[in-house]
């Protein structure tokens, strides 16, 4: 029956995450855009709300709650609003604990998991993108090779976050022909021989995220390494993954918006605030259209993968429309502080450069 | 919950009112359009048969009833089907319309049996609303339109534009208009009332039918008013004029709050039926969207189709919330003008892509898609155009007045 209401246990979830990213994650946004560094007592208190654990049975030491991607929209929406690189980092375990979840054989889970349920946070990460025009994961050039039983990994990767710190690290790699359903998933642990971790990326933005090229030369894995996706799998974590930036970039878009709307209201020009003429009310009112309209389309995409559905066109869908819309919403809200907008002292120039990411981000986030 | 699965009643209704439209609307949809004021006697009989002909008047029947709880979500569900066959002819299904949203929403008992039981009985009945002035569109507190009171009646003088279904309602059937005049001028949006007259009013009378860009088939009227004497109980609401609490023109407002997602969901059936025609048109020719494909590798043509689906269906999305809203008895002010705004400029959007995009199949009257991108425009326009509706959503997120921001 068609809803639009959280469930009081998601409600709860979301106002906690919204506290947290209120109180702990915005105050430190800035700082760690212009450092380039996540001060790791602010990652261990996020560890503390438990939102990887959390999905992670207890039989593998978690708390035992539905992974559901509802609710990882929820949440991804609220560390998005708070800041992107933080939340990118604070939820970099779900790369390796969420596929391990859907896709991971016992043996892997058993060995896995118990590494992201324990009382400190450990980095985690997924190599999917690759440095070249054009990616595609259905023709990647990363190739896993069968051999003498096991898997020879070949192939150069980039956009992998934390890679210099994660006890594991998935990736994905081609293992025949074009087409997703010819692509692998590898766990790989960490200080396997022929990964190497290149020099730390500089990005345009989520500038607090330390983020690496990887370069994978004869990376030789056992036959256990390889998680079951089967035919449909790869297709099912890439469109969860397209979900959770999705919500991240509602969330980056909420923030933007808010802090226009404010900022419109306070501002005065001809003897009115800025908010009261047209020009800049139709701006923000149309930020607050689209995004409660891209929420929807976010909500249901993850409705439909929570359904066990294939879910590709709306998360396709929701992904590119959220991208384009974050991208929009930021930069009219640069654009409503005018010079104020461009300065640094103000976050919305951060978040503009935030928000162009999103039509490049690719497997950084899943729920 | 979030959720977006439809209850299974609706999800009936919405397939019945599918096969309706493929086989009773699209078939005549041409026809009645190049004939413009010509009406389709044998469909709105039909229709007027099948519904005994309300959907937002709050007297729904049948499937409609059995939607306990969700009428409104059934109500948009039905809309964007009957549209999705044709918006003119959806429009000129004869019911209690506007002007009977307005009494379910501001009437007394009294006034909604007198007014709106005649809708369940007898030969085909139009209600209407006849707000717009050749001097004022929305900007409503300009009304001109005067109500004076003399002994047992209220007697109307002005003339209203573009009333939707009024001829019908006026002189074509046993139906009625609903009147926004003003008691006091001086009073501003105090002293606006709204005032039903009945079919035939001596006084009352029809002196243009517009000829439109799209929905021709629908009669878009001209009524003016000279001397109407109408009786005093024919107010909606109280004929004080409450400078405070304004309470007359809120409670006509409040109708815009029911009636707007259904505006949304014509708008939807249309961008839809545009979406259909394209997605047919482009597999015919061997193009199938490939979602999932990185947009480098995609198609100019498949960017634009996925963009103008991802519209319509955050469009869809957020009509429904607001219709959902109602149903639980949330005020959805915010939400209702959210929804008519965003998916009045997205069908607009969508059905002129669809045209470009078909070129020669697209722009030839042979189809249909020429006309529903004339059709779709309407929807960026009535009920509060696209700016208007902007301008309640700016409002209510800064928290100003409408003197504030104007």
């Amino acid at each position: 029956m068609v809803g639009f209401e959280p469930s009081e246990d998601q409600k709860l979830v979301q106002e906690t995450v919204r506290s947290f990213a209120r109180e702990q994650i915005r105050p430190r946004a800035r700082d760690a855009d212009e450092t380039g560094e996540i001060p790791a007592a602010l990652v261990e208190q996020a560890w503390g709300l438990g939102l990887v654990q959390g999905t992670v049975p207890e039989a593998y030491g978690g708390f035992g709650n539905e992974l559901s991607a509802v609710t990882g929209a929820l949440v991804a929406e609220e560390l998005g609003w708070g800041d992107l690189s933080i939340a990118l980092h604070i939820l970099a375990p779900s790369l390796v604990t969420v596929p391990l979840l859907e896709f991971g054989t016992e043996a892997q889970k058993r060995e896995v998991l118990p590494t992201y349920t324990g009382e400190n946070f450990r980095a985690a990460t997924a190599a999917l993108v690759e440095p070249r025009f054009g990616f595609d994961p259905a023709e990647m050039e990363t190739v896993a090779e069968k051999k003498n039983g096991g898997w020879i990994l070949r192939g150069h990767k980039c956009f992998v976050p934390l890679a210099d710190e994660a006890e594991h690290m998935l990736v994905y790699a081609r293992t025949g022909g074009p087409g997703l359903e010819n692509v692998g998933v590898f766990l790989v642990r960490r200080g396997t021989p022929g990964v190497e971790i290149l020099e730390r990326e500089k990005n345009m933005g989520i500038k607090g995220l330390r983020t690496f090229e990887v370069r994978l030369s004869d990376v030789r894995l056992p036959a256990e390494a390889r998680l079951e996706t089967g035919e449909a799998g790869v297709r099912r974590l890439l469109d969860r993954s397209r979900v959770a930036l999705a919500a991240l970039a509602v969330g980056v878009s909420r923030a933007a918006f808010e802090y226009a709307r404010d900022y419109a209201k306070e501002r005065k020009a001809f003897g009115v605030a800025i908010a009261q003429k047209q020009a800049i009310a139709f701006m923000v009112a149309e930020m607050a259209i689209e995004i409660d309209a891209t929420r929807l389309l976010v909500w249901e995409a993850a409705w439909k993968l929570d359904r066990g559905e294939d879910a590709t066109r709306e998360a396709v869908l929701a992904k590119q429309y959220a991208a384009e819309r974050a991208l929009e919403i930021t930069d009219n809200a640069v654009q409503v502080l005018g010079g104020h907008g461009y300065i640094r002292d103000h976050p919305v120039e951060m978040w503009l450069r935030n928000a162009r990411g999103f039509a490049t981000f690719e497997g950084l986030a899943i729920v | 919950m979030i959720d977006f699965e439809l209850p299974e009643n609706i999800v009936r209704l919405r397939e019945a009112i599918h096969a309706l439209a493929t086989e009773h609307m699209r078939p005549i949809s041409r026809e009645y359009d190049e004939r413009e004021h010509e009406k389709p006697w044998e469909f709105l009989r039909m229709m007027w048969e099948i519904s005994k002909g309300t959907t937002i008047t709050g007297e729904a029947d049948g499937a409609l009833r059995e939607a306990r709880g969700t009428r409104h979500l059934a109500s948009v569900v039905s809309t964007e089907e009957l549209s999705w066959g044709d918006a003119g002819l959806y429009l000129s299904i004869p019911n209690a319309g506007l002007g009977g949203a307005a009494v379910a929403a501001a009437g007394t008992p009294e006034q909604k049996q007198r007014f709106l039981a005649r809708f369940r009985e007898g030969e085909p009945k139009w209600g209407a609303m006849a707000i717009t002035e050749p001097g004022c569109g929305s900007d409503t507190a300009a009304i001109t339109t005067t109500a004076v009171r003399d002994g047992d009646h209220w007697v109307l003088n002005g003339t209203k534009i573009f009333c939707t279904s009024g001829l019908m309602a006026a002189e074509k059937s046993e139906g009625f208009v609903v009147v926004w005049a003003t008691v006091d001028r001086s009073a501003g949006r105090a002293g606006i009332k709204a005032f039903v007259v009945d079919h035939h009013t001596p006084g009352m009378k029809v002196t243009k039918v517009e000829k439109k860009l799209g929905i021709r088939v629908s009669d878009t009227a001209t009524l003016v008013f000279e001397d109407c004497r109408i009786p005093l109980d024919n107010i909606l609401g109280s004929p004080e004029v409450e400078k405070e609490r304004k309470e007359g023109f809120k409670g006509a407002m409040a109708t815009f709050d029911a009636t707007r997602p259904v505006v949304a969901a014509s708008a939807i059936g249309v961008g839809r039926a545009a979406l259909d025609f394209t997605r047919e048109a482009l597999e015919k020719a061997g193009i199938r969207i490939r979602y999932g494909t990185p947009p480098t590798k995609l198609t100019a043509v498949e960017r634009d189709f996925m963009d103008m689906e991802a519209n319509l269906q955050a469009a869809r999305l957020l009509t429904w919330r607001a219709a959902w809203m109602m149903d639980r008895g949330m005020r959805n002010n915010l939400e209702a003008s959210m929804c008519k705004a965003k998916a009045g400029l997205a069908v607009t959007r969508v059905t002129q892509k669809a045209v470009e995009i078909l070129g020669p199949l697209g722009y030839s009257r042979k189809y249909l898609l020429e006309k529903w991108m004339r059709d779709a425009k309407i929807n960026d326009i009535f009920e509060g155009t696209q700016q208007i509706n902007l301008l309640i959503v700016a409002r209510r997120i800064f928290g100003y007045s409408s003197r504030e921001l104007n």
